[in-house]
């Protein structure tokens, strides 16, 4: 309790009244600028609440009456981004490949574009740079298994690899193991054939010749050379899908696990899927 | 140089003892932290020190705003100015030279001669940089000089800020202001030309189609040549300036200063005349009003003192009227102050180890330079290994890898170059979307004076490569000029190698 409120002789200034073992305080009230911005500031809060979104309630909340949203803000940046680039994008979407080709400006900033829309969305699965994965094939290397010209390439990207659309790339292979179509020996015997295909030693592949010739042929190609018209991979060459040791091969020809890659055109326009395919062209396998 | 200062006897420490008391026992009364400035009106003089100084001004003055309209024809296509720093280009030209930013350490080079130079120089002649050369000094004088045609010498300024208003000073110092701030402006203006070419600049800048960068720091450096040589003066020197503060470092009893000549001055002999047994010193304070830092030089070498020398023409001036022998003030060392005071002669000894060791360093600075400058190689090659993926199989078992490379070409034209790997067996090389079949070697177009950047795949089947990588050397060599580089790189391969 405030006892006794003196002037102090030192500082001239009043005491607050306490004391406490002889020690007294000086009564330093906070200086006025500093209480009037205070009260200013409690009047903003004021306007601020009738002006922007602010008080919560059990189903929704008080608008303001500036009906501001952050989400319509980014709607608009969004917009006014994608009409900026539209000046490039615009291009892109109505010429052909060749022609933006032939405008080194206009395919820099395709492949810049595309670039994004790869590491955004493809990167996950086919590797930074299109490097690969196991079931995710290499993009730069080349093997393709569907075509590697850059119309393939939109075509696979906008439909996808059995994405369950008519126009996807709906490559099957029958289930020899499963399905009873080839003894377990027999699978032995094609296996063993198919690893001489890319010179892995094998024991005795006659049989395996002639189970081949039979039943793959008609697909992966007499030679295991491939055939992209039914996405049927070339089992001849040295990079594999899902791997080339005789337990992988056994267990591809048994239950094949067939990859799938969904249909682009429902998530990515069209100008940014040819920049996709630009940028993937050119990581090294175009053809 | 302390040391010295107290040798030269008690009588002389003493000098001005009672005014720095009376300036302490100020600043203690005020309160103050700072001391007080004191405004320095310094009075005009004439004589041979001044006369240099007023040369040296003029041939500062014009080297600076005539320079970045000097020419220099270098080729279609390229800046005809002769010294030019395009920041906006990157490129900066210096007559024929032309330096990128990679050679920025060139300026390393050049300030490291700079500041050793300044060294030289102040242990041989003390600051004359500081009295001379300096900007703040060239431009203070100059606007000291427009001050004093427009408000006269010391006793009129000062009767006049002394006095109350009246329309004769207001004129006056509106005038002056206005002066100083055109010749602001003008050397604002003149420092954005050694940055854009000179004559455009000038005609955007009045037609107003300059950039905001080239307003923005026209003028910003009209408000900081205003401010620092119009009122902040000998306060740049004392307060901002670090120079003084270290230059104790370079000054020895043989740097050859402003010195006031304390065995001839001493005692002073304020009104008496010539045959009395005192000094030669009359005490008038010719030298204290003509300072531009308001310093009294016979209180020795000092902080404040930027050794102009202007205290040696004022003083000359008195010691003639009074029929007395000039140069009480001169330039002298302090070993020579010495031995004169004891009746011999020290002789200016210009080698001693600090101007050897100075002398030396400039030397081999120098010698660095210009062979680096002159060996300074018209390409460069950098070359970028792909981070993702590390190499790519082919179907037909070979491993490749992709890199991006980057080409300068200095030359003001297009160039050729080959790239080659002689390193790797068998290795075949290709450009992304422009080359078809890979070949040994590649051949890339660089247009003039740029970097070429080009995506460039290594196709090789590394023979007995386990470790996963193994060096591998780009040659480039210019087709015309036959001109080569080097760059080590890395050839990047699956890490147990045994697949075939």
């Amino acid at each position: 309790m405030p006892t006794k409120i003196e002037k102090d002789s030192v500082t001239g200034q009043m005491t607050t009244g306490h004391e406490w073992d002889g020690l007294k305080e000086l009564n330093r009230p906070l200086p006025k600028w500093w209480i009037y911005i205070f009260y200013a500031t409690i009047v903003w809060a004021l306007v601020w609440f009738v002006l922007y979104p602010s008080i919560p309630g059990l189903h929704g909340y008080f608008h303001g009456t500036t009906g501001y949203s952050q989400r319509s803000a980014v709607d608009q940046d969004v917009a006014a981004v994608t009409k900026q680039r539209s000046a490039y994008m615009d291009r892109v979407k109505a010429l052909s490949f060749d022609a933006i080709r032939k405008d080194p400006q206009l395919l820099a900033v395709a492949q810049t574009a595309g670039k994004i829309a790869f590491a955004n969305n493809c990167q996950p699965c086919h590797g930074a740079g299109g490097g690969g994965n196991p079931g995710y094939p290499a993009l730069a290397a080349g093997n393709w298994i569907w075509g590697g010209t850059l119309e393939d390439i939109q075509q696979t990207v906008t439909f996808g690899v059995r994405s369950g659309l008519d126009a996807a790339r709906n490559g099957q292979m029958p289930r020899f193991g499963v399905d009873g179509m080839l003894k377990p020996e027999e699978i032995g015997q094609v296996a063993a054939y198919v690893m001489t295909l890319y010179g892995k030693p094998g024991g005795n592949t006659v049989a395996g010749e002639k189970l081949f010739a039979e039943n793959c042929a008609a697909c992966h190609g007499e030679k295991g050379e491939g055939k992209r018209e039914v996405g049927a991979p070339r089992l001849a060459g040295r990079a594999h899908l899902y791997g080339d040791d005789e337990a992988t091969v056994v267990a591809q020809i048994k239950n094949p696990r067939l990859g799938m890659m969904p249909n682009w055109n429902a998530r990515l326009d069209e100008a940014t899927i040819k920049s996709v395919a630009l940028y993937v062209h050119a990581l090294g396998g175009g053809e | 140089m302390l040391l010295a200062a107290a040798s030269r006897g008690q009588r002389v420490a003493k000098i001005g003892q009672a005014e720095r008391v009376r300036q302490l026992e100020a600043e203690e009364a005020g309160d103050h932290l700072f001391a007080n400035r004191v405004r320095v009106y310094p009075k005009s003089v004439k004589g041979p020190v001044r006369r240099f100084k007023w040369g040296v001004l003029i041939f500062c003055l014009t080297l600076y705003y005539a320079l970045p309209w000097l020419r220099w024809s270098r080729g279609p296509g390229q800046p005809t100015q002769a010294i030019l720093l395009s920041i906006w280009h990157e490129r900066f030209y210096f007559f024929n030279l032309e330096f990128w930013p990679q050679d920025i350490y060139y300026l390393t080079g050049l300030l490291i001669m700079g500041a050793v130079a300044l060294f030289l120089v102040t242990s041989l002649a003390g600051r004359v940089w500081c009295g001379y050369t300096c900007p703040q000094t060239v431009w203070t004088d100059l606007f000291m000089w427009v001050e004093r045609i427009l408000e006269g010498d010391r006793n009129e300024r000062m009767k006049r800020d002394a006095a109350s208003m009246c329309f004769d000073t207001v004129w006056r110092k509106s005038l002056k202001h206005a002066a100083w701030v055109f010749i602001a402006f003008w050397t604002g203006g003149a420092w954005i030309m050694y940055y854009v070419d000179a004559p455009t600049v000038t005609v955007e800048f009045w037609t107003g189609t300059a950039s905001t960068e080239v307003y923005f720091f026209t003028f910003l450096f009209t408000a900081t040549t205003y401010l620092l040589a119009g009122w902040a003066r000998e306060q740049v020197c004392t307060y901002m300036c670090p120079w003084p503060r270290f230059q104790s470092a370079m000054l020895d009893e043989q740097s050859f200063t402003v010195t006031y000549q304390a065995w001839r001055g001493e005692p002073r002999t304020r009104g008496k005349r010539a045959n009395s047994a005192g000094g030669d010193c009359v005490d008038c304070g010719a030298c204290v009003t003509a300072c531009p830092t308001g310093i009294d030089i016979r209180d020795g070498i000092q902080l404040e003192c930027i050794n102009c020398g202007l205290c040696i023409d004022a003083c000359n001036h008195v010691m003639a009227r009074t029929g007395r022998p000039g140069w009480l003030i001169t330039w002298d060392t302090l070993a020579d102050q010495a031995s004169k005071a004891a009746g011999t002669h020290t002789p200016f000894r210009f080698l001693r180890p600090r101007t050897i060791i100075y002398l030396t360093a400039l030397i081999v600075a120098a010698g660095v330079m210009t062979t680096a400058l002159a060996l300074r190689p018209g390409i460069g090659l950098s070359v970028q290994h792909d981070r993702a993926p590390l190499f790519v199989r082919l179907a037909n078992g070979d491993l490749r890898n992709g890199y991006t490379v980057k080409i300068v070409n200095k030359a003001w034209t297009p160039a050729n170059f080959v790239l080659t790997t002689p390193g790797l067996a068998r290795a075949a090389l290709t450009e992304a979307e422009r080359t078809q079949t890979a070949a040994s070697q590649l051949e890339l177009v660089v247009e003039a004076d740029s970097v070429g950047t080009f995506r460039v795949f290594v196709t090789g089947q590394p023979a007995g490569a386990t470790d996963g990588s193994q060096p591998v050397d780009f040659h480039l060599r210019n087709t015309a000029t036959g001109e080569q580089t080097v760059y080590h790189s890395v050839f990047m391969s699956p890490t147990n190698g045994a697949k075939p």
